[in-house]
């Protein structure tokens, strides 16, 4: 096809709505920006640090590049040890060294004095043989294992982090396998984390789905009050909130006070239900309940009262029309809720931090821990990586079976 | 059960108020009898709509008794009165099949699985939709799917069956040919059913009976030609057709006919006499286009007098006439586009008349 003026149809088109294009693309251009500076990029950063390697790469060169040719049985050669010590003696020189003892130590605990002692003595050695002197200095490297663990770990990425994440590591031989079961953290947290976020996001359907009801139902008046009461909680602060919820549930709290005056238990009763699970779960699901009303009283708005007027009319009983009726139409309402909720819980820190005592922590205490405490930015980074795969697969799974195209905010 | 066949439904009495400060329904009675059709039509607001939801269980009468073939329901809960209705954006459920949304009210029953299927295919050859029972109502046109919310309204065999401007949403044509087609089904059927509309040519079209509504009183309650023809205040004349109204003072009462003086001009008029006060109150009077007559013979019709043409509408089958009578400036008569009319003039000056027994005095 072309124009009057023999021009093809497409690039007339194309040139007539470019400026509108150009438009667009620089209305939306900030926020872009904004996005990949602030979100995309240390995401991607963060991630990285989750599978990259460079401690043993960059600081021993020599070793790196003299293991390259070992087959990894029986010890290797002279030439490797002397690399050694050549890279522990420049290691010592720039204090880089301690990087890599706090690397391999991640792998197998007392590599770190393993490295430290034998760079304080290489800084002393003339000359070789070197083999018999790092021996001596320390028996570690007479060990294979240990020259294993420095081959795999030479390499610029590594799955060791991850492996660490999941609860499994390279064993002296190097193959995978899942550490002893008393030995095991990150699985059970993550478990915990998702069986707690789907308990929040069920209790948040549980008190929300009347709440959003009554809201798209009452008269205006009296629901612009509601809908007041359901967002009053956005406008304080987080930590407010939170320690409210201290004051009330601690063992000498209101609640706590109250049952005991009202003799329901005795003084030596007092019931924990704060710095534990049940902490954790009464504060986040009060604090994340508005996304579930939300995005529930808006798909509600858009069902006519006159479905459950016809369900009626046609003999069924409210129960029964509410449930057979009203409910299937909201369920693209209870599904944006909840995935909005889970995914929110699901890394959830400040609430657990504060409220959460020993039993409620959540996979992202871990990885703050990680990140503040620990150093270990690594491990903190595989742990966020699998946190953010995890959330990609919920996600996909709830677009595979309900939709996404489903979801109303509102 | 048991209830007088011609007393199927009864409203006695009924009030309803929703403020506790004005009254919506203010004062509502009729006997509808087994297999009527009654229509309540009226402009919006005028109460009609709040007294089929009384009679379907959805809002409750403030005063007064519904009884359904025999029994007060007043208490008896939506689900429970066995009342078939279809709404006025059909509610149809979204998240079933039309087969679906058929067998809803006879599942609810717990009717074998059998059974649902027979009568589910039965109600849907009724409303010649035998084929589209796996398809989702958003994939029906707006006739279809106002053929399966009837078709839902019906199948569970109800003998009452409501209807809340069921065709509000359809264009004119589809509009009158389900028209024909739900009286036909309330002809084969034989069910009760009660209408609602603000369209006064569907209600003409289908009932048997039409009760105007307005401002909460039902203003007369009579079969679609008495209506028309007997029109008995100045309200249902103006709603039910097109009418010509002027406005005069009673001077004398003669049997069942009477004078009356025009305001707009001296002139005396006969008309019958319907809905005065005595002697000397205003009146309205209201005559039909079609019953006007121009040049009259003197001798046959009695009320005569002088009309400027003002506009002309030609419409094929007749001409459309606007004169100023009397004052009034909204006078129309229809001239039958006959062979040997004298074609009318704008400006032109002509006399017309019409028979005292088609001029009805109505209250003013």
């Amino acid at each position: 096809m072309t124009t009057a003026d023999g021009k093809p149809l497409k690039v007339s088109l194309r040139r007539a709505l470019r400026r509108q294009r150009i438009w667009a693309f620089l209305l939306v251009a900030p926020l872009l920006l904004f996005i990949l500076v602030t979100f995309i990029v240390p995401v991607f950063n963060m991630a990285l640090r989750g599978i990259e390697n460079p401690q043993v790469h960059d600081i021993m060169p020599q070793t790196t590049s003299a293991l390259k040719a070992w087959d990894g049985e029986g010890l290797p050669a002279e030439p490797v040890y002397a690399a050694l010590v050549a890279d522990l003696q420049a290691g010592y020189k720039s204090k880089e060294i301690g990087k890599v003892a706090t690397r391999l130590n991640y792998e197998k605990v007392g590599m770190r004095s393993v490295i430290m002692s034998s760079a304080r003595h290489a800084k002393r050695m003339k000359d070789g043989p070197y083999k018999e002197a790092m021996i001596h200095v320390n028996r570690a490297w007479g060990d294979p294992a240990t020259w294993r663990l420095i081959k795999r770990e030479s390499a610029p990425y590594t799955f060791s982090y991850l492996l660490a994440a999941l609860d499994a590591h390279y064993d002296d031989n190097g193959d995978i396998a899942m550490l002893p079961q008393d030995r095991r953290i990150y699985v059970p947290l993550f478990i915990r984390t998702l069986l707690m976020s789907a308990t929040v996001t069920l209790f948040c359907i549980l008190l929300g789905y009347p709440v959003a009801y009554l809201l798209a139902n009452l008269p205006l008046k009296i629901s612009n009050l509601l809908m007041i009461m359901v967002l009053l909680p956005f406008w304080t602060s987080l930590l407010v909130r939170t320690t409210t919820w201290i004051v009330l549930l601690q063992s000498q709290g209101v609640l706590n006070d109250l049952m005991v005056w009202l003799h329901v238990i005795d003084d030596q009763g007092r019931i924990q239900m704060i710095f534990n699970k049940t902490g954790t779960l009464v504060a986040m699901t009060h604090i994340l309940l508005p996304f579930m009303i939300l995005p529930l009283y808006s798909v509600m708005k858009t069902v006519p009262p006159s479905y459950l007027r016809a369900a009626r009319s046609l003999g069924a009983n409210p129960l029964v029309a509410f449930w057979r009726v009203y409910v299937p139409q909201t369920v693209s309402g209870i599904g944006a809720g909840s995935l909005l909720v889970f995914i929110l819980s699901i890394g959830y820190y400040i609430t657990p931090a504060l409220v959460g005592g020993q039993s409620g922590q959540m996979i992202s205490n871990m990885i703050a821990y990680h990140m503040q405490e620990s150093l270990n930015w690594g491990l903190a980074g595989a742990l966020g990586l699998l946190l953010l795969v995890i959330v990609l697969v919920l996600y996909s799974v709830y677009n595979k079976f309900i939709g996404i195209d489903k979801i109303k905010m509102g | 059960m048991g209830g007088n066949p011609d007393q199927f439904v009864r409203f006695l009495n009924v009030q309803k108020s929703y403020d506790g400060e004005t009254l919506v329904v203010k004062n509502f009675n009729v006997d509808i009898a087994a297999g009527e059709f009654l229509t309540m039509l009226g402009p919006s607001g005028s109460g009609k709509t709040t007294c089929l939801m009384m009679l379907a269980g959805f809002e409750a009468a403030t005063h007064g008794d519904i009884i359904l073939d025999g029994q007060s329901i007043n208490n008896v809960a939506p689900h429970k009165r066995d009342i078939g209705m279809v709404f006025q954006n059909y509610a149809l459920f979204p998240h079933m099949t039309v087969a679906e949304n058929l067998a809803f009210p006879l599942k609810v029953r717990k009717m074998s699985k059998s059974e649902i299927d027979r009568k589910v295919k039965r109600a849907l050859e009724m409303v010649q939709l035998g084929h589209f029972g796996s398809r989702r109502p958003a994939q029906l046109s707006g006739g279809q799917q106002q053929r399966v919310a009837v078709a839902r309204a019906l199948v569970f065999e109800p003998k009452l069956v409501l209807m809340d401007e069921p065709l509000g949403a359809l264009d004119k044509n589809l509009r009158e040919e389900m028209q024909y087609e739900i009286k036909h089904i309330h002809e084969d059927l034989g069910v009760t059913m009660v209408y609602v509309t603000h369209d006064q040519s569907e209600a003409l079209t289908m009932s048997d009976r039409i009760a105007v509504f307005e401002d909460g009183i039902v203003q007369q309650l009579a079969t679609p030609d008495q209506l028309y023809e007997k029109p008995e205040n100045a309200f249902v004349a103006g709603f039910i057709g097109e009418n010509n109204r002027l406005h005069g003072q009673l001077k004398s009462v003669e049997g069942d006919t009477c004078s009356v003086a025009l305001e707009g001009s001296d002139g005396i008029v006969k008309a019958l006499k319907v809905n005065v006060d005595g002697v000397g109150g205003r009146t309205t009077l209201s005559i039909r286009p079609e019953r006007v007559v121009l040049d009259p013979d003197s001798d046959q019709y009695p009320n005569r007098c002088q009309a400027r043409v003002e506009e002309l509408i030609y419409l094929g089958d007749h001409i459309r006439a606007r004169m100023t009578v009397s004052g009034n400036s909204n006078f129309i008569t229809k001239v039958p586009n006959t062979q040997r009319h004298t074609p009318l003039k704008r400006g032109e000056v002509v006399n017309i008349g019409w028979a005292t027994e088609d001029c009805r005095a109505l209250d003013a």
